[in-house]
């Protein structure tokens, strides 16, 4: 179960994607998210389509591990799906009791089903190839403008780093506990829902516990090495846009400009 | 000789159809006789840990078979949960598995799991804290704020509270300062005559078992490389040390000291072994 959690995974690679600035696979992101939106037909979900495809081929990312990260989310691009699925007015092709299914209906459903399974893989992708330090330095240097207006940005940055961090650590603990309840007899699987909440006990004490230590430990390690905040810290690795990075900036904006005008078009 | 636990060609792999998917243990045959006392040492990622999880069913065999007392453990989801309470399973650091507002009620949290009547419970749960060494009045404390070794006695009382057929112990002394690690290492051994359990002992520490088990099981990178006696084990200090394992300091001074030319036995491996050949060599000196 806790497996199946790979938000935040980062998939060791030497690919063309792995190699590009963080920035430019931020912004790409970005763009890819838009174009989704923007998107409103065969012809232009082809495109994006191909596009993600494409990406996923050259980062040499196991489908499967894309598609495993679909399966938290699966409920929610059903009940969508369904949604959709009667509530679009259209050529009525089916009726029963109050509900009606049309043709519309059936192209949205499927549509915005696509719509986010694709919003989900690209942004997995984003991870896979990314570390969690590389993007979230990326981020730093984006957003670093608007350190103008008093947004720390560097202690935001660091916070997500440190949440990334520890996703591994805290999933690894939980498991961890969970064995060690579980060979005291402990039953995390069945019983009602009260029950299920009340054997949770075992599980979430002792993980607070430790996460606070832990939290307190890297407080401790932070500050004996001098941490004091953004200001003044320079960084060993600097970050360089290099000639795949404009590549890729150009496939990007040629993408949104080949949805948009798609879409204007309706197709 | 009958056997309580058993496996047969038991292999394990980790993260299956990813980049990180890695063999732990690979065609491991082991067994354990009723009320034997096994160390299983080996170093950090030889398997060892991967392998006792499999004993109490926390760890699926990927491949092989573990038989508890001649039953297949996986044969029905029932089977897996009863041998959980047979076989006991005391993880590395268990301090942290502590949650409960008492002693008391973290010690009866197996137990009670084993929907055992509310007297056999309290007879179980003082009787646990017996055998580890903790007092009464220290039942209706917190197990927060005990001491560290405190916390472990605890968490090592909850697994022994079941009365496990086969006690396994990951690292019980891990952490611990020399003193506080004899005493648990004493506790243990003393509920091994008491109750003619088999236990099987985790460590990568040499005098940890030296004289405390009866069988050692040899661990290296996924495979059972030895398993014998400690004086068979420690007779081939050449081959441990390839393995990055040490044999006892005492029994390195012994083969150094038969090295010399001392009529030692070299493979001695606690200091009651060697103080008595070297009182028998002096005695000897001065009469020759």
């Amino acid at each position: 179960m806790l497996k199946d959690i790979t938000l935040g995974q980062y998939f060791p690679g030497n690919t063309l994607l792995h190699r590009l600035d963080p920035r430019t696979k931020l912004v790409l992101t970005l763009v890819y998210i838009v174009a989704l939106f923007v998107a409103k037909n065969y012809i232009s979900y082809a495109v994006m389509l191909a596009f993600l495809i494409t990406s996923v081929l050259v980062s040499k990312v196991k489908p499967r591990a894309l598609f495993k990260g679909l399966k938290p989310i699966m409920v929610i691009i059903i009940i969508t799906a369904i949604l959709n699925l009667f509530y679009t007015d259209g050529n009525v092709l089916v009726r029963f009791w109050v509900f009606k299914i049309t043709d519309a209906g059936i192209k949205s459903a499927v549509f915005m089903a696509l719509r986010i399974a694709m919003l989900i893989m690209g942004t997995f992708l984003l991870t896979y190839t990314t570390s969690p330090i590389d993007l979230t330095d990326g981020l730093e240097k984006l957003l670093g403008p608007l350190k103008k207006i008093k947004i720390p940005v560097h202690e935001l940055a660091m916070m997500m780093s440190i949440a990334l961090r520890f996703i591994p650590t805290l999933i690894e603990e939980t498991d961890k506990i969970m064995s060690a309840q579980k060979a005291r007899g402990a039953d995390f699987e069945t019983g009602n829902i009260f029950e299920r909440a009340r054997a949770m006990l075992p599980l979430l004490v002792p993980l607070f516990v430790s996460a606070f230590r832990r939290a307190d430990e890297l407080a401790v390690a932070m500050e004996s090495r001098c941490y004091h905040g953004g200001e003044g810290r320079t960084k060993m690795k600097q970050l360089k846009m290099k000639r795949g990075d404009y590549v890729g900036l150009t496939t990007g904006a040629l993408l949104l400009t080949c949805v948009i005008t798609l879409a204007s078009f309706g197709l | 000789m009958s056997y309580i636990i058993k496996t047969e060609g038991l292999c394990h792999r980790y993260s299956i159809g990813t980049p990180f998917e890695r063999v732990a243990i690979e065609n491991i045959n082991f067994e354990a006789a009723r009320g034997e006392f096994i160390g299983i040492i080996g170093h950090t990622g030889s398997g060892k840990s991967t392998f006792i999880q499999h004993l109490n069913g926390l760890l699926k065999p990927t491949e092989g078979k573990v038989y508890y007392e001649g039953t297949d453990i996986w044969k029905d989801k029932a089977t897996v949960r009863d041998i959980r309470f047979k076989v006991g399973l005391v993880f590395q650091y268990p301090e942290y598995q502590l949650f409960e507002e008492t002693v008391y009620k973290d010690i009866a949290f197996g137990p009670k799991n084993m929907k055992l009547p509310e007297e056999e419970i309290d007879r179980r749960v003082r009787e646990a804290a017996m055998f580890v060494g903790l007092g009464d009045e220290l039942l209706d404390r917190s197990p927060f704020e005990l001491s560290g070794g405190q916390k472990r006695r605890v968490a090592i009382a909850g697994v022994i509270a079941m009365r496990p057929d086969v006690l396994i112990l990951d690292e019980p002394g891990a952490g611990l300062d020399p003193r506080g690690r004899e005493s648990i290492i004493d506790n243990i051994k003393r509920y091994h005559r008491a109750t003619g359990a088999t236990v099987i002992m985790v460590t990568h520490s040499m005098e940890e078992i030296a004289n405390t088990v009866e069988r050692i099981v040899v661990f290296n990178k996924g495979h059972i490389e030895m398993s014998g006696t400690p004086r068979e084990i420690f007779s081939r200090g050449d081959e441990l040390s390839e393995m990055g394992l040490t044999v006892p300091q005492v029994t390195s001074i012994a083969k150094r000291l038969y090295e010399l030319g001392l009529p030692v036995d070299p493979s001695a491996y606690t200091i009651e072994q060697l103080k008595t050949d070297l009182i028998r060599l002096r005695g000897g000196r001065r009469h020759a």
